[in-house]
């Protein structure tokens, strides 16, 4: 039970006291959700809304899309492996984190959750994908030769069929998988704000209207996360873009951005207008502390501008090569936006005391496992992964090798 | 079914069926209060704890008996229990303030403020809440209600995810920094199933805390609850708390 407490976490507890403005309960000055928390729904955010964008493709049919469709699923799967991680480091015991899986609370939002992430990773993903894959898999396992032989042989499962009726029961499966898909990236997201929406001790986030909100902006991230890949791949590999796709994913953010807005709004004003009792800290908090962060980066730079760029793109006729680099901004401006979102929700309210009477601090760590680094790392993982999967499965190796055939 | 099948069965059977029963109170997801005398019987009380505001003086001797009690870390940040003082200003402007984080007591007495109008503190600690919303989120059943009202930490079992200490709207709770799991006041469990008192009660020189069994008929807390007008914190959360206080002020969250 004895043992010191660390320097470092005493100088941060310090300082945070120190900066302290009216008055705060006495346990409330350390930060218990900090930096990798704020990364967690970021993470998960993206896969729901990069899978909700490949749904379009095969459930919805919109073949403008179907480019990005591949894309799409491997930046959602990327994403996915990366997303329990910080929950992973943050706990107190991550030795014990299984016993979330064994001897779960049916009450807890967060127990529950740990299931609904396993069923969409391996009940959802990872099916919808091998489905996509397997007709690939299988004439890759038989191009290549050795070690790699071995390695996409046991990724299509060893399955060798490519007659036109296992095809065509690959189509209808991962057509099937799909539509369960959907419900269930709204549910992984929707859950995630549930986590915060259902605490009624902190009326930051006790609102009902959170899981929908945070759906929404998932979707957002999402499609503004496949733009950005999409439009950076094709200047990794100077290709050209196909314009068509591009702007249809556009316009689906476009939407995304109105409904996203309409809800977070509608969030503002009921509070202000019910004015309940923690309005005023909560105005001093979002005045202060949230400024910079709510206002000027998530609001202005993060919704508003991109919503009027989405808006003058559609309505004015410019050419290929500017829309690109207006998307590309807007994708970029987005993602920025959304993690300042998931910031503001997280931290900030941690940023006000309970007693409704005060506002802490919160000051981030540079290293350690709570910091900036590890956020960092973990945000670069996905990318580093994304890369891995498109070496092994080549989004457009079936095309490149009908056309090598052809010639 | 022949006898060499039924041996290879049973052969199996045996082993399984003792790892089951092993692992079944784990799978259960209750933990178990440690440490409590054999012929104590928890059904048959239902704790609480009176606070009688008028009689604090705000003297720290429960915060720092508690500290000592329960081997809380000493730093200003982790507290089970804290006092909180109230100055109310003529023009109705409150001033709310935690003498508990202070360092050593003040070299001088403070000059007198002509505009306070009133002036009182205010004991804080864990409501052990009838309704507690902090073991409705544990995600492994590490925070539980004991029978007798009174809600526990299995620091064996906790995995330090902090759920619980957004979840009360208190401020009761704190991850322990040498356990890395959550803590926060237990009642002085390991006391009162001993028939002794919690620490906090027993230092407090002016007896501004009572605790006692609502369940017990003659029981000084059933009293201070039948004599006393008694307001809870944030009642409108419904949690019901367990911890009563007499001669609360509303200015009090």
């Amino acid at each position: 039970m004895s043992g010191a407490i660390p320097d470092s976490l005493n100088e941060q507890l310090g300082h945070q006291l120190s900066q302290v403005v009216g008055f705060i309960y006495p346990n409330e000055v350390e930060t218990q959700w900090a930096i990798l928390i704020v990364v967690y729904p970021y993470l998960t955010g993206i896969v729901a809304g990069a899978f909700i964008l490949a749904s379009l493709v095969k459930v919805f049919n919109v073949v403008e899309v179907q480019p990005i469709y591949r894309l799409a699923l491997l930046t959602a799967l990327s994403f996915m492996l990366v997303a329990g991680m910080p929950l992973q480091l943050h706990l107190g015991h991550p030795e014990r984190a299984y016993e979330i899986f064994f001897t779960p609370q049916p009450t807890s939002a967060m127990a529950m959750f740990g299931f609904v992430y396993l069923w969409y990773l391996l009940g959802i993903l990872l099916i919808e994908i091998w489905f996509e894959y397997r007709h690939q898999l299988v004439l890759m396992a038989r191009a290549s030769r050795g070690v790699l032989k071995g390695i996409y042989g046991a990724l299509s499962l060893f399955s060798k069929d490519v007659s036109p009726e296992a095809l065509a029961f690959d189509h209808k499966a991962s057509k099937l998988i799909t539509i369960i898909g959907i419900p269930s990236a709204f549910l992984l997201h929707g859950y995630v704000g549930f986590i915060f929406g259902s605490v009624k001790a902190n009326p930051w986030w006790g609102s009902v209207l959170m899981p929908i909100v945070f759906l929404m902006s998932a979707i957002v991230s999402g499609i503004a996360m496949v733009m950005f890949l999409y439009i950076l791949l094709s200047l990794v590999r100077n290709e050209k873009l196909d314009m068509r796709c591009l702007d249809k994913i556009g316009l689906f953010l476009l939407v995304a951005i109105i409904v996203d807005f309409a809800l977070e709004a509608l969030d503002y004003i009921h509070r202000l207008y019910q004015s309940e009792e923690s309005i005023g800290i909560l105005t001093q908090l979002v005045s202060s502390k949230l400024f910079l962060s709510l206002i000027v980066v998530q609001l202005l730079l993060g919704m508003l501008l991109p919503l009027l760029i989405l808006v003058l793109v559609r309505s004015v006729r410019l050419n290929d090569d500017f829309r690109r680099l207006l998307y590309f901004t807007t994708s970029l401006l987005i993602l920025v936006g959304i993690f300042s979102m998931r910031w503001n929700v997280v931290i900030g309210g941690q940023l006000y005391s309970k007693s409704l009477r005060g506002l802490m601090a919160y000051k981030m760590e540079i290293t350690g496992i709570e910091s900036l680094l590890t956020a960092l790392a973990l945000l670069a993982l996905p990318f580093i992964i994304l890369t891995v999967l498109f070496r092994l499965l080549p989004p457009r190796w079936m095309e490149s090798r009908s056309m090598a055939t052809a010639n | 079914m022949n006898k060499r099948d039924f041996l290879k069965d049973a052969i199996l059977f045996f082993p399984a069926a003792a790892t089951l029963q092993a692992l079944a109170p784990a799978a259960e997801g209750k933990a178990e209060p440690a440490n409590v005398p054999a012929d104590y019987d928890a059904t048959k009380h239902w704790y609480g704890m009176g606070v009688d505001v008028d009689k604090c003086i705000g003297c720290n001797r429960c915060v720092e008996a508690c500290k000592a009690e329960n081997n809380v870390p000493t730093e200003p940040f982790f507290f089970r229990t804290w006092i909180e003082r109230y100055q109310i200003h003529e023009n109705g402007e409150t001033k709310v303030e935690c003498i508990s984080t202070r360092a050593g007591l003040p070299e001088q007495a403070e000059p007198e403020d002509p505009t306070v109008v009133r002036t009182f503190f205010v004991p804080k600690l864990c409501n052990q809440c009838a309704h507690p919303p902090c073991v409705q989120v544990c995600p492994v059943g590490a925070t539980f209600q004991t029978q007798d009202g009174v809600v526990l930490v299995d620091e064996k079992r906790c995995i330090g995810c902090r759920y619980c200490i957004q979840a009360c709207p208190y401020g009761a709770r704190y991850l322990n920094p040498r356990t890395k799991t959550a803590d926060k006041c237990t009642f002085c469990y390991h006391r009162i199933t001993e028939g002794l008192l919690p620490a906090c009660v027993e230092v407090c020189p002016t007896q501004a805390r009572i605790f006692g069994d609502l369940k017990g008929k003659a029981d000084r807390l059933v009293r201070f609850h039948r004599v006393n007008q008694i307001s809870v914190l944030k009642p409108d959360l419904n949690t019901e708390p367990k911890v009563l206080y007499a001669q609360l002020d509303g200015e009090v969250r």
